[in-house]
């Protein structure tokens, strides 16, 4: 027994920092938070409250503003979703085989990615300013400039949910189209060579070879892809902030409501709010943390 | 994590598609139809960027609505000066959290990811993850209970909260990327060897693997340098203007009731200029970097 902990105990030792603080500052934080959005803590001041049960999630789903968020957060998910796959599926496709300047081309699509998203929400924020007309600023300027003036319109802060959030989502399609671009291209070039030229040597048209072929074996790259722009949106806040400012209901989403209800100091409320959009996010995480994991040890 | 990021990443973005010996599939229209269609995309992704910089060297009478587009009509830099007296404290204190955070998860994670990649112990599955749903968690989730936890341990608001913060939920995205790439490149047959002869943990650890570490560390390094630089969530919710990071800054710069535009634009141009330059200079590490960090957001 000491002998067979000799071996692997070591390993354990390394871990165990981790595996406390993580215990402690994820999980047990995360209980925290649950355990307070389950008291009538309505104020910053700290101490003991009563237990309310699940009162401030029911109040929560009674309420039309945080409907209109979720609804909000719905609509800016699946824009920034397909968009950014369309995007950078389609850039990546133009690259996959090879033109002049390729790696300026990868470079500059990449760059947004870089930057931080207060920093690009301040600029979009400005170009996406809903003057129209002889005021025009920003982007229906450059639409007024080029005689496309059917094309002004009020980005965010116009009557449709849709237009309000597809304004919102267009930064961050701009910032992150180039990192699906990377991923699909490595997906691209990391298909051997053999695979194309039999199925061209069996007569398959370029259709036949990207849908029969190609396609399928990037199927776990759009997984992942999938996966993080689903938690990226649901998680967005920076960007929101920064565009539309804090206080708008037009662009409002949970995580906007949360910073919201925590300016006026109603814990237990923000709490809740936490709450749901952890659950929300873990729906959509849980299922592949496992699978990755089981696969990992499949491939052991 | 998918096959991508078990790969070199960035060499298979290197790789070239093979020309010459089969048709491509390709013709001459159809190299143009792609050229011209990337060209176009290319223009879409810099608009901002012309936009943003012309203005940032305007100055105030020029920033009006019709003259957005065109040139400045004087080339001043007084913007950058006024946005750099703004920001200045902010980014010295940026700098001082995002580069020890970026080494100390980045020490860390590459300990962690050698254990779970080639030191397995019973449970280690588990344990991995436990730390992998760690990556995910929305910091929304976490944070008002951190507020207090900090409040009880007596950090001092600022740089030191925001240090420990962003060390500790740094942890996991270090400990895959490592996990992964100590997957890639590290033989089971060496480990095999050097624990036959009788070498611990941390002789294995410090003789054979910390040499052959420096490009995983390279891509640990700028990730969380990067993510460190960027964040807002932690800085607006731990974090005050007189003690917060760099974005807080920018925020405040380009908020308010009287935004002087040409200054926001050179604001936000400053503040980019750290991870724009670790990009511009480091770039090949940087697409390994997103590659293995996949799924941190």
């Amino acid at each position: 027994m000491y002998g067979r902990f000799r071996t692997w105990g070591p390993g354990l030792l390394v871990l165990l920092p981790t595996i406390g603080l993580l215990g402690y500052f994820v999980y047990g934080l995360i209980g925290a938070t649950l355990n307070t959005s389950l008291t009538a803590q309505h104020a910053a001041r700290r101490g003991s409250y009563p237990y309310v049960g699940f009162e401030n999630y029911a109040n929560l789903f009674a309420e039309e503003r945080f409907l209109n968020s979720l609804k909000n957060l719905g609509v800016l998910t699946v824009a920034f979703i397909v968009g950014t796959l369309i995007f950078g599926l389609l850039w990546a496709l133009l690259l996959e085989k090879g033109v002049p300047g390729e790696s300026i081309f990868r470079s500059v699509y990449l760059f947004p990615m870089a930057i931080s998203m207060i920093a690009s929400g301040v600029v979009w924020g400005w170009l996406m300013n809903p003057s129209t007309g002889d005021d025009a600023r920003g982007i229906n300027r450059l639409f007024h400039l080029l005689h496309l003036g059917f094309l002004e319109n009020s980005w965010w802060s116009g009557t449709s949910r849709w237009t309000n959030m597809l304004a919102i989502a267009l930064p961050a399609i701009w910032q992150l189209s180039g990192y699906i671009m990377a991923l699909f291209l490595a997906g691209f070039r990391g298909i051997p060579p053999e695979l194309r030229e039999a199925a061209r040597v069996d007569g398959a048209s370029e259709f036949k070879l990207y849908r029969h072929v190609l396609f399928p074996q990037l199927s776990p790259i759009a997984l992942s892809a999938l996966i993080i722009l689903g938690h990226m949106s649901l998680k967005l806040f920076d960007l929101i902030y920064a565009i539309a400012g804090p206080s708008q209901f037009r662009t409002e989403v949970p995580s906007v409501y949360m910073w919201n209800t925590l300016l006026r100091s109603d814990m237990a409320k923000a709490a809740a709010i936490a709450i749901v959009l952890l659950a929300v996010v873990a729906v959509l995480v849980i299922p592949y943390v496992a699978y990755t994991v089981r696969q990992e040890s499949a491939e052991r | 994590m998918t096959a991508v990021a078990e790969a070199p990443a960035s060499e298979l973005l290197k790789r070239k598609a093979r020309r010459g010996a089969v048709i491509d599939g390709t013709t001459p229209t159809s190299r143009t139809v792609r050229f011209a269609l990337l060209l176009l995309f290319l223009l879409f992704v810099l608009m901002p960027v012309y936009v943003v910089v012309i203005t940032s060297f305007k100055t105030s009478s020029d920033t009006t609505a019709a003259s957005q587009w065109s040139l400045p009509q004087t080339w001043t830099l007084e913007p950058w000066q006024k946005a750099w007296d703004v920001l200045q404290p902010y980014m010295i204190r940026s700098l001082s959290l995002a580069i020890p955070a970026a080494i100390i998860s980045s020490m860390i994670g590459s300990m962690n990811g050698f254990v779970l990649a080639r030191w397995r112990f019973p449970g280690a599955n588990l344990a991995f993850a436990f730390i992998l749903f760690g990556m995910f968690i929305p910091y929304q989730a976490v944070m008002l209970p951190l507020r207090n936890t900090f409040r009880e341990l007596n950090v001092t608001q600022g740089v030191p909260t925001l240090l420990l913060a962003h060390c500790i939920y740094g942890i996991p995205i270090c400990t895959l990327i490592f996990r992964n790439y100590y997957a890639t490149i590290v033989p089971h047959e060496l480990i095999e060897s050097a624990r036959v002869d009788g070498a611990g943990l941390v002789a294995t650890y410090v003789r054979i693997i910390l040499p052959i570490s420096i490009s995983g560390f390279v891509v640990t390094l700028i990730w969380q340098f990067t993510s460190v630089w960027n964040d807002f969530l932690f800085a607006l919710f731990l974090t005050q203007q007189r003690n917060g990071p760099v974005t807080l800054g920018l925020a405040a710069l380009a908020g308010g009731q009287k935004v002087d535009y040409a200054a926001s634009m050179a604001g936000a141009l400053i503040t980019s200029l750290p991870t724009l330059l670790v990009y511009i200079l480091l770039g090949r590490w940087f697409i390994g970097g997103l590659m293995a960090g996949a799924l941190k957001g």
